[in-house]
């Protein structure tokens, strides 16, 4: 294993330490338990919106807290979920009176542990909505699976749900604006090579030089199928496909195109697939409104990309386009 | 042995902390082939902050320890273990509470508190290739060899045998819980961890108390 870190297990911690360093202006980070706020926490009459999840996707979660989208983060592990003391100290700390929704990936343990917070902050009288996202479409939603996991929407949804809470929308409002954005957005991700998690020591899975897997996971779970390294044209096909027959994506409607990088691809090689998705969805008669590209739900070192499309309404587009401060993402201000 | 003692508790605690510490790597690699490779890791983390949580508490209460041990399994392992293994032991706690020794019905009590806490949390059902296909064996072997008029120690035995055996019939079962369902039929032919950290829970528990 090859890595800049000092100690496997310090990693979580000395990047906690390394967010405060950069951005006091922002956000405040705390260390028992591990959570991070936006600097004027709590913000009195405004829903407040915590997220969390295992760490090694940055700059998701705590790249995103700030101004116009999370008011708390909650690292795990690398790729473990974080634990309910987390989330509860987190959820008293920025609530505002008007409530917290609570944004959870659809992962077994994210759910059940942010199910014990909820359950936790309910009983001190805090009114907690939480909203799963459930988005990628390489997973078949059945009774026989764990559902669809979270992935690209997230980043999406967390943006749009912020601006919304900044408008002051009611607790219910903006978890309604939250499911809306799950239900129309749809993502796949794709693999060259695998990732390797610092406890670990060595790759979570072996693939092949030549070989590739469409259909990963954020956690490099194994996707649809394993195949032989194509051109980016031939691997945007398969997955935009996947993406656009899922919803369905119809002639005429208005998407934001999210290209995201999986932590190891350089972005010349996602303007590569941007190019490729926009010719795609051009021929599917399919306008792009906003877009999006580069690596902001990432699997640690992963070489790779996924793509994720949001059917965008009006409200949607100016929600996106609302300003937006943190480390991760920052416009309009 | 008649009766578990407080200490005999402890011990099992201890026990199965440096199991779970010698097992830390096979339990992560069995997570690797179908899961997201931090079982052991988890695992090991929690159980290394039960040892020091519990370190020079000896409250002399079986069931307020346990679920000492299950609210910092909450705290510290993350993941789905963590609200599993969690849930466990605050219901074995919750069955034992106020008790400094347990008798072998007590066992069985606590044993059925918690194999049924841990499917209310995780909604397992039998064969879905979880922490459930081990311990409900366990429990059931455990009441069937009480009922049979089975010693203590054997009792303990058969549970620890019987959860072995369903840790091993999860080979072949396609996963419908939890991350390695994400693989559909590519999770067939691999051991589930969490079966397998949950027969060496019952194998602990059978070599800590029905030691000869």
């Amino acid at each position: 294993m090859k890595k800049l870190i000092n100690k496997p297990d310090d990693v979580v911690t000395e990047e906690l330490q390394g967010i405060e360093a950069a951005h006091p202006d922002l956000v405040r980070v705390f260390y028992d338990p591990h959570y991070i706020v936006r600097a004027d926490a709590p913000v009195q009459g405004k829903v407040a919106l915590v997220s969390g999840g295992g760490s090694g996707h940055e700059p998701m979660h705590g790249g995103f807290v700030g101004v116009g989208m999370l008011d708390a983060a909650c690292p795990g592990q690398v790729f473990t979920s974080p634990t309910p003391d987390q989330m509860e100290a987190a959820t008293k700390a920025v609530n505002g009176g008007a409530g917290v929704v609570h944004i959870v990936k659809n992962y077994t343990g994210d759910v059940m542990n942010f199910e014990m917070a909820a359950d936790l902050c309910r009983a001190e009288g805090i009114d907690v909505e939480s909203v799963l996202v459930d988005d990628d479409v390489a997973v078949q939603d059945s009774l026989y699976t764990a559902g669809r996991r979270g992935v690209g929407t997230t980043v999406l949804l967390e943006k749009i749900a912020g601006a919304a809470a900044e408008e002051r929308r009611s607790l219910k409002e903006v978890a309604d604006i939250a499911r809306e954005v799950n239900a129309n957005g749809r993502s796949m991700g794709m693999a060259l090579t695998s990732c390797t998690v610092p406890a670990a020591g060595k790759p979570t899975f072996e693939i092949g030089d030549d070989e590739i897997e469409i259909g990963i996971g954020i956690h490099g779970e194994p996707g649809r199928e394993r195949t032989k390294l194509k051109p980016a044209a031939e691997i945007v096909e398969i997955m935009a496909t996947a993406v656009v027959d899922d919803v369905p994506f119809k002639q005429g409607d208005q998407v934001l195109a999210f290209v995201n990088g999986m932590g190891g691809t350089p972005l010349i090689e996602l303007y590569v697939v941007y190019n490729e998705v926009a010719k795609f969805l051009k021929g599917r008669g399919v306008t792009i409104a906003r877009n999006l590209i580069g690596s902001y739900i990432t699997s640690l070192e992963m070489a790779g990309c996924s793509i994720t499309l949001l059917k965008l309404s009006d409200e949607l587009i100016r929600l996106w386009d609302a300003p937006v401060k943190t480390p991760g993402l920052r416009w309009g201000v | 042995m008649l009766a578990v003692t407080y200490d005999d508790v402890v011990r099992f605690i201890q026990a199965y902390a440096d199991v779970i510490a010698e097992q830390k790597d096979h339990l992560t690699q069995l997570d690797s082939a179908i899961g997201d490779a931090d079982h052991g890791i988890n695992m090991n983390r929690g159980m290394k902050a039960v040892l020091a949580k519990l370190n020079g508490h000896a409250s002399g209460d079986i069931g307020a320890t346990l679920k000492t041990v299950g609210m910092t399994l909450v705290s510290t392992v993350g993941g789905a273990g963590g609200p599993l293994y969690g849930t466990l032991f605050l219901q074995l706690g919750a069955a034992t509470s106020g008790k400094s020794e347990l008798e072998p019905a007590d066992w069985e009590a606590a044993l059925a508190a918690a194999v049924d806490g841990v499917i209310a949390r995780g909604k397992a059902e039998l064969q879905d290739k979880t922490m459930a296909d081990a311990l409900v064996p366990g429990r059931d072997a455990y009441r069937a060899a009480l009922e049979d008029g089975a010693s203590f120690a054997e009792a303990l035995r058969r549970s620890a045998a019987a959860a072995e055996e369903g840790m091993k019939a999860t080979i072949p079962l396609v996963a419908r819980k939890g991350r390695a369902s994400y693989l559909g039929e590519r999770s067939a032919g691999h051991q589930d961890p969490g079966a397998t950290s949950s027969w060496l829970l019952l194998k602990t528990v059978a070599d800590t108390w029905a030691g000869d």
